[in-house]
């Protein structure tokens, strides 16, 4: 193979004329962390909503919860960002299309936010999980006591299904920062859609890529300590993993 | 103070698991339900708090009808107090804010006030030094007194008990009757599911005998165990007597 080495080309100014190649690489990092962490936050809150919906004895809540689950996960995640960025804003009413399709940063917000409602399928189906395992007398204990469900769930029976499905969720959480790159797709600049640039620049593909690669390496790194700290904080003294 | 009439509840159309249930507990009274695996006895007790829906007939706690839709459950139940057969304290929570969770939470109490009524019951029931301890940490005697001291922290008007000793060590059976036999004799209006017949001696007034769905018997104390008049009572007094 011909290739020619180079890994000074990182402090080397890129054409962009903002610095070198490297602080090049770390704004499409910054965009990669932004983006990862909102389509988190979305998850967390969609995902809890139909979770609970999952679980409650109405038949109607139980079918509006799995249609959306089969719905976002059912498609790859690929198709439905093309979904959100090129085939909405052409369903919808002409000026609320055209309000779309200039709003600035739209590959930013698409993207976090269909990568977000497609995670959000998967902690449903995780939260569900939890809250089933717990023992059905929970509910009913809190029920008992005259807590609405609204309060069952909140102080009884979702601080004790989230404590069960945090491993699971640490996994959900790296996932989401490795599906943001499919973002490079709708035209996001985030990391490999940099990585991708700085190689189209330079020619120095491998170079490129494995600073990427390290990366990802290094966020996905911290999640899993920080999700591994924040066990621990949670452990139940006496309780499975707690001491 | 509870009033069952005509109470009919089938769990599929072919199976039904209670059949035209009539009876009634007055205030102040004692009433133990017994009967055989599976005849009906704590579907009865749960149907009295509307932990579980019945089809057919009513019950009325206080003059409320628990199944009007007009009444609010919340509140009926958190005048009801309930024991369950696994005591079902909530993991994470300390045993003080196990007892504090409703008291704020449904009856509006301070934290301060919640806390001096919880620590009042826990002296009561013997677990003062627990307060801070999680239940895991706790034995499953300690456990259902506690969940006793739980429902108490309510000002309950009536106490059901479903089977509060059928998952205790034999060692620590006693510790938990000794506490209903204490409210017992202060005049507590209590409904308790249990095997116990020792216990039923002690401070029943009335004993109900259930069998398929049936309430076969329902007689004074004196009378059940001095001759029970359905031989299926008969048959069933003789096997949990004989040893």
């Amino acid at each position: 193979m011909n290739y020619t080495w180079n890994w000074h080309i990182f402090l080397e100014p890129n054409p962009t004329g903002a610095g070198t190649y490297f602080d090049m690489l770390l704004a499409g990092l910054k965009v990669t962390i932004v983006t990862s962490l909102t389509a988190w936050v979305i998850a967390l809150i969609c995902g809890t909503i139909v979770g609970i919906l999952r679980t409650l004895p109405s038949k109607l809540a139980g079918w509006i919860g799995f249609a959306y689950v089969e719905f976002f996960r059912n498609m790859p995640l690929l198709v439905q960002l093309f979904l959100w960025f090129f085939v909405l804003p052409e369903l919808l009413p002409r000026t609320i299309g055209l309000w779309l399709k200039q709003m600035p940063n739209a590959p930013f917000y698409t993207a976090a936010v269909g990568i977000g409602l497609f995670m959000s399928a998967r902690v449903a189906v995780q939260l569900a999980a939890g809250i089933g395992s717990l023992p059905r007398g929970q509910k009913m204990a809190a029920t008992a006591l005259g807590l609405t469900t609204l309060q069952a769930y909140r102080y009884v029976l979702l601080p004790m299904a989230f404590r069960i499905i945090l491993p699971p969720l640490t996994s959900e959480f790296l996932n989401t920062v490795k599906n943001s790159a499919v973002a490079i797709t709708i035209g996001l600049i985030e990391l490999t859609g940099a990585a991708r640039a700085m190689q189209e620049f330079s020619f120095q593909v491998f170079e490129a890529f494995s600073a990427a690669t390290l990366m990802y390496l290094v966020i996905n790194i911290i999640v899993v300590i920080g999700m591994r700290l924040l066990e621990r904080a949670v452990a139940i003294p006496g309780y499975i993993t707690g001491k | 103070m509870i009033e069952i009439s005509h109470v009919n509840k089938w769990y599929s159309p072919s199976f039904q698991v209670l059949k035209d249930c009539t009876t009634s507990v007055a205030k102040g009274e004692v009433v133990v339900v017994c009967g055989p695996s599976g005849s009906g006895k704590s579907t009865l007790i749960k149907c009295v708090n509307a932990l579980e829906p019945f089809q057919d007939g009513a019950i009325t706690i206080d003059g409320l009808k628990v199944n009007d839709p007009k009444t609010d459950l919340p509140k009926l139940r958190s005048r009801v107090g309930m024991v369950f057969q696994h005591f079902e304290l909530f993991p994470h929570l300390k045993i003080i804010d196990n007892l504090c969770l409703a008291q704020q939470k449904v009856l509006g109490r301070g934290q301060e006030e919640a806390t001096a009524k919880g620590m009042k019951l826990l002296e009561r029931v013997g677990l003062k030094e627990q307060a801070q301890k999680f239940p895991a940490q706790l034995s499953g005697g300690q456990q259902q007194r506690v969940a006793i001291a739980r429902a108490l922290a309510m000002d309950p008007i009536a106490m059901l008990f479903d089977e509060p000793t059928s998952a205790l060590d034999p060692e620590m059976i006693s510790e938990v009757l000794d506490v209903m036999v204490d409210l017992a004799r202060e005049g507590m209006t209590m409904m308790v599911v249990t095997h116990e017949m020792g216990f039923a001696r002690k401070v029943a007034h009335r004993v109900i005998f259930m069998d398929r769905g049936e309430i076969v018997e329902d007689a004074k104390k004196e009378d059940f165990f001095g001759q029970p008049r359905s031989e299926r009572a008969q048959q069933f007094l003789s096997k949990i007597l004989s040893h």
